[in-house]
Parts: C-alpha cells; sequence; structure tokens
C-alpha cells in the first residue's frame, strides 16, 4: 500500500491531519504534540512543507492512529469548522437518529 | 436449519483465538496496521468513518432464535443497540471497539457465527432465495448446495487470494428472489428433458462501476458435477483475471473481454482434467449433508381457519398487512412473513436488539425457531400456521416491523451511504427516509403497486441501484451531494440495468424527482397492474426524462 506521505501534497486551504484510534476506530485529529477527540484541538497548517511534517509525525504512530490524512478545514473567526461534508459527518457523527423508529 | 458438526465448531472456535491473538499483537504494536489489515478484513472487520465495522456472515439467510438472540447481545454489549442488515444477507455492526472485537467474535462463535468470507478477496458468504426450502414450487432446497458451497469454499487455500472477491447466488424457483444474475456466479436449479435435477450455471453478473448482467455459461450441469465445473470457472478467473488493476479485476470483466464463448471453452478445457476426481459428488454425500438439515414438522391445517377470516374482516390494518406480507408456503395451512425492517422514517435494514430478541421469541413460538434475511433488507419468518397469523401480527406491530410495505415503494433498499462508510461519496439513508415519509401513506404505496427503490452512496453499488426499478446513485460534485437516477432496472429472473434519465440532481431535490417519476407512471400506465417496470418497458425512459426536466 503506498504510504500517504509517498502522495503528492496538495493544500488549497487550511488543512488538519485526521485519523482513527486503533483502539476503538474513534475519529482523532493530530494536534501539536498528540492526539485529541475534538477537531478544535488539531493543529492547522497551511502550506504543503507543514502539512507534510504533521502527517509524518501522524503515521510515525501507527500503533495509537491507523490511516491519517490530510482534510481540508475552515477557520471562521478562530474556530476549526470540517471543510466538506465527510469530514462534518466524522466530526459532528451520523446525520440521521441513531435508531429506527418503533411504534 | 442446518446443525453443525464438531469440525465446524472447531474450524470458528480456532479462528475467533487465532484472531484474538492477532488484536492483541496490533494493540501492543508488535504487528503493523500494513500487516493486520488483511488478517481483520478475513474476519469481517472494517475501518469506517467513526469506527471499526464487523460484518457477519448469515448463511443463505438462515438463523436460529438462539443464533438471532446472539445478534441482538452483540448489538446491545459491544455496539450501540442495532445492527444493518445488509443486500448479501449479512449483518453489520458500525460501532465496534478493535479491543473488543474477539469477545464479540467469541459470543458469536458460541451459535456457530462468524465474520469469516464477508471480506477479501475469496469466495463470500454464499446467498439464496431467503424463502428456501418453503417456497411452492420450489424444486429443491436450493440451501443443500449453498451449504456444500460453503463447505467447500470456506478458507480454501486456492482460492482465498483471488483476483478480487467472489460471489455466488442460487435459486431454485422460477422468481428469482437470489437475484442471480448480479453474481460472480449465479446457480439456477432446474430440471432438464430427462427430468435430471442440476444447475444452469450464469457467469460474470455484478455491478459496480462497470456493470454486466451475468450470462449462461452452461444450461445444465448435473448435481455430481456442480462443485467440479465451479472450480473450474474459479481456476479460469484466477488464472487469467487481472491483478493490476483493481477496477477491471472482477471476473465480469474477464468474461467480458474474453467473451463469454473463449471464456467457457477456457473452463471445459479445465473442467474435462478434473471432472471425474475428488470433486465429483456422489449421492452419499449429498445425502449427508441433506440429512444434516432438519424440517419442522408440520401439522394438518386448515389454509382457510376461522382465526385469520375474523380477523381479516374486523380489522383493515390487519388485512391490508395480510395481503401485503404474507406470501403462500409449499404446507397447507402455513404462510411465509415478511417483517419488513422499512418502517416510516428509519434507516432501511437497521434492527434494534430489542426488535432482534422479540423476534426470536416470535419465531420460538410462531415459526418452529426460524429466522430469514432477504437481500431486500427485510426479515422472514417462514413456517408460520396461517391461524397465528393474526396474534403474531400484534406482537410484530408492537415492535414496529408489520409495516405493509413490502415491494412497495417504500421498501427501499439503502447502503449505509456517507453516514457510515468510508467509500461513500454522499448520503442515502437520509435520501430513503424522506421518500418514506413522501410516499407514508399506505393507500398510495398501493396503488402506486410494485416498485423498488434502490440507493447506493457510491458507484461500488451496495445499494443495487443498477437494478432498481428506480435506482438512485450518490455521486459528489465541488463539494456538493449529487444524485444520478436510473429507471428500468431489474434483479429477478429478468434481470437488466436501469437507463440514467438526464443531469444529477442535488441532494434537496432527489424526493422532488421520485415523485415526479411516480405520477407520470401513474398518469401512464394502461391499467393498474401494469407495473412500473412494465410502463418503462414499453415507452422508455423519455416520457419520464421530460417531466422530470420539464421545469428544472
Amino acid at each position: 500500500m503506498t504510504s500517504p506521505l509517498q502522495q503528492k501534497i496538495k493544500i488549497t486551504g487550511p488543512s488538519i491531519v485526521t485519523a482513527n484510534r486503533t483502539s476503538d476506530g474513534a475519529v482523532i485529529y493530530r494536534t501539536g504534540n498528540g492526539w485529541s477527540a475534538r477537531i478544535a484541538d488539531a493543529a492547522v497548517v497551511r502550506n504543503a512543507d507543514d502539512a507534510r511534517a504533521l502527517l509524518a509525525e501522524a503515521v510515525a504512530d501507527d500503533v495509537g492512529a491507523v490511516g491519517a490524512y490530510i482534510a481540508p478545514v475552515d477557520v471562521i473567526e478562530g474556530k476549526i469548522e470540517p471543510g466538506n461534508l465527510r469530514e462534518h459527518i466524522r466530526s459532528e457523527g451520523v446525520t440521521i437518529p441513531l435508531l429506527p423508529v418503533t411504534a | 436449519m442446518y446443525a453443525y458438526d464438531e469440525i465446524d465448531r472447531t474450524l470458528v472456535n480456532e479462528r475467533v483465538s487465532e484472531f484474538r491473538d492477532q488484536v492483541q499483537r496490533r494493540l501492543s504494536g508488535e504487528l503493523t496496521e500494513d500487516e493486520f489489515k488483511s488478517l481483520r478484513l478475513m474476519n469481517g472487520v472494517y475501518l469506517q468513518l467513526h469506527a471499526y465495522m464487523l460484518r457477519v456472515a448469515i448463511p443463505y439467510g438462515t438463523l436460529s432464535s438462539a443464533q438471532l438472540r446472539k445478534l441482538a447481545h452483540v448489538a446491545r454489549r459491544y455496539d450501540r443497540g442495532y445492527g444493518h442488515f445488509t443486500t448479501r444477507q449479512n449483518i453489520q455492526y458500525n460501532w465496534i471497539k478493535l479491543a473488543e472485537l474477539p469477545d464479540a467474535l467469541a459470543d458469536l462463535a458460541s451459535v456457530g457465527i462468524h465474520g469469516m468470507q464477508t471480506s477479501g478477496n475469496c469466495i463470500r458468504n454464499i446467498t439464496t432465495d431467503q424463502w428456501a426450502g418453503v417456497a411452492p414450487g420450489e424444486i429443491q432446497d436450493p440451501r443443500i448446495w449453498a451449504e456444500i458451497l460453503r463447505q467447500y469454499s470456506t478458507l480454501h487455500p486456492e482460492f482465498s487470494f483471488l483476483p478480487r472477491k467472489f460471489k455466488i447466488a442460487i435459486t431454485a424457483s422460477e422468481h428469482d428472489r437470489a437475484a442471480i444474475k448480479i453474481h460472480d456466479i449465479g446457480l439456477r436449479i432446474l430440471k432438464n428433458d430427462k427430468g435430471e435435477t442440476g444447475f444452469e450455471v450464469l457467469v460474470g453478473g455484478g455491478l459496480g462501476r462497470t456493470p454486466f448482467i451475468a450470462k449462461t455459461i452452461k444450461p445444465f450441469v448435473s448435481h455430481r458435477d456442480i462443485l467440479s465445473y465451479v472450480e473450474a470457472i474459479l481456476r479460469v478467473y484466477n488464472q487469467y483475471g487481472r491483478r493490476d488493476n483493481i477496477y477491471k479485476a472482477r471476473i465480469k470483466i474477464l468474461v467480458h473481454e474474453l467473451g463469454i464463448e473463449k471464456f467457457a471453452q477456457e473452463v471445459e478445457d479445465e473442467w474435462v482434467q478434473m471432472r471425474d476426481g475428488i470433486l465429483a459428488l456422489d449421492d452419499a454425500v449429498v445425502a449427508d449433508i441433506r440429512s444434516r438439515f432438519t424440517y419442522p414438522d408440520y401439522q394438518r391445517l386448515s389454509d382457510d381457519p376461522d382465526q385469520l377470516n375474523k380477523a381479516k374482516a374486523s380489522d383493515p390494518r390487519f388485512a391490508m398487512w395480510l395481503g401485503n406480507s404474507v406470501a403462500p408456503h409449499r404446507v397447507p395451512g402455513y404462510a411465509i412473513v415478511t417483517l419488513s425492517l422499512k418502517p416510516v422514517g428509519a434507516p432501511p435494514g437497521d434492527a434494534t436488539a430489542e426488535q432482534m430478541d422479540v423476534i426470536a421469541d416470535l419465531a420460538d413460538k410462531y415459526s418452529f425457531g426460524e429466522i430469514r434475511v432477504g437481500h431486500e433488507q427485510n426479515l422472514a419468518l417462514p413456517n408460520v400456521a396461517r391461524k397465528d397469523l393474526p396474534a403474531l401480527w400484534r406482537a410484530l406491530d408492537k415492535i414496529g416491523v408489520a409495516t405493509p410495505n413490502v415491494n412497495l415503494v417504500t421498501d427501499i433498499i439503502a447502503c449505509p451511504g456517507l453516514d457510515y462508510c468510508s467509500l461513500a461519496n454522499a448520503r442515502s439513508i437520509p435520501i430513503a427516509q424522506e421518500l418514506t415519509r413522501r410516499f407514508a401513506d399506505p393507500e398510495l404505496a398501493a396503488l402506486i403497486g410494485k416498485l423498488h427503490i434502490n440507493i447506493s452512496g457510491c458507484i461500488n453499488a451496495c445499494g443495487h441501484h443498477h437494478v432498481g426499478h428506480i435506482g438512485i446513485l450518490g455521486v459528489e460534485k465541488n463539494n456538493e451531494e449529487f444524485y444520478q437516477i436510473t429507471i428500468g432496472g431489474r434483479a429477478d429472473e429478468k434481470a437488466e440495468m436501469g437507463t440514467l434519465i438526464g443531469p444529477a440532481v442535488p441532494f434537496a431535490e432527489v424526493a422532488d424527482v421520485i415523485e415526479d417519476i411516480v405520477e407520470a407512471y401513474l398518469a401512464l400506465r394502461t391499467r393498474p397492474d401494469e407495473t412500473f417496470v412494465e410502463t418503462v418497458k414499453r415507452l422508455g425512459v423519455t416520457p419520464f426524462k421530460e417531466r422530470v426536466y420539464a421545469t428544472r
């Protein structure tokens, strides 16, 4: 499998690095010195070199995290928001009620 | 039900122990994710958007009440209280923790179920008609052959690393409820001119990026030869199937590129060398497998009991459900009951642990302890005495699985879509939910008649959108969800791919478009019993296209 670090990194705006936690698959975000389950704690990068460096740190932690990749975000008045629907769903959860309606 | 023997139990238990060790080594860092991934996939463990997903096989769609209770237990103990029944007679749990997976699999193994053959490039869970063994007019119970193929294919060393996944489905009825024409191999049990029972073998069906309807490779293969013939197909595929390009790796591409005649010749050449070898099935082997299927001790009962007639006359809701969800049984006095997992506003195919527990109890009370799972993402109780139908209906209604919408517009097949799936481009479930609200009126749904809507959140087509009477495919355009609409597809014995009606429409317009299509159909049909697909077949897509895009 091609490592994410071997892929061309293209950044068009503020970005973060996200992955799933190995032990339970939960969505996690790379911070300046580890991982957090809150997107608000994510380290934001704005150029390819910084993105590559942050991704390299994330990928190096193969025990703690799975499938790290760079994801777009919007930073609005200092608040980090997911940059697309997929990341919004990963951050906020499914867009539907979890349990079926019962009579 | 099929009774597993010591070999089956040992195999399943050993797999759990092996996986427990692999998980421990992964969590300790001894195994990297690259090393672990193929190991977890061999046990049905995927990594999705929010969590690990466990896919559990339900071979040929048959469950005992004890097995269903255990599925409920796993949902409650290790997940978030529900499971999702899929289009391949599996169940998926969306929120399982890796550290707890070995315990969940051990619990499942205690009733003989597992995640093997639900992922990876192997022969996947063998599927069949959910009415197998009870459908009137069925030539024989196809589950016997599904079980033979299961035993043959499980952990088969030669076919555990095929170019790509490989799906086999079997039917023994004239009406195909197993969708065999969209499988890598489809088997149709039939009798030849001499009255001998055997198989029509179809090959190269499949959906996804490049959809094909399967072609008949051999019109009749005897029982004795079916394993060797299937193996000959697998060998040709294993040798020539493309491993350099995942999008061209399925057998359908090989059959298409070689042509069915050339492919058939390759299979024939392989087959003649091996047909009289170890895979020739003698009658004793088949009889042994057959003997391990136990069938209910049916009583002599009336097909027209008083209790049923009284309830039908006094309760219109019961009468509507009876007309929609209850099918004739091969044994007089009994019926096959479909349990709709498609209530208005709910994700198609989901069932809570509480529902599963109650259904298991009802199966014990009314259906000789047996439950079936269909590829349409509904359940069935296959052996219900007709006199018990009113009482059963009241109990099913209480837990929300008696919506009288089987085969109707709200009986929607949908994949998990972008709400769960890491491959998806767009959401499927909210589209399904909105459509069930638009067509919630049972009188309206009955007026429309048979209409299958299938929704997939990406081109991989887990929602079988190509063969929906109306197919809805989610795509992404400029970071927005759009949906392509096809009409005229079908998955049965007359299987056909749907035709695209025009440009994709945004998320917010999908339900309006489907309403337009249905209204056009109601205006265009020549008589109330001309079904939607028949009208599309007669008129083509143009009048529907004109209706949809006239104002868009």
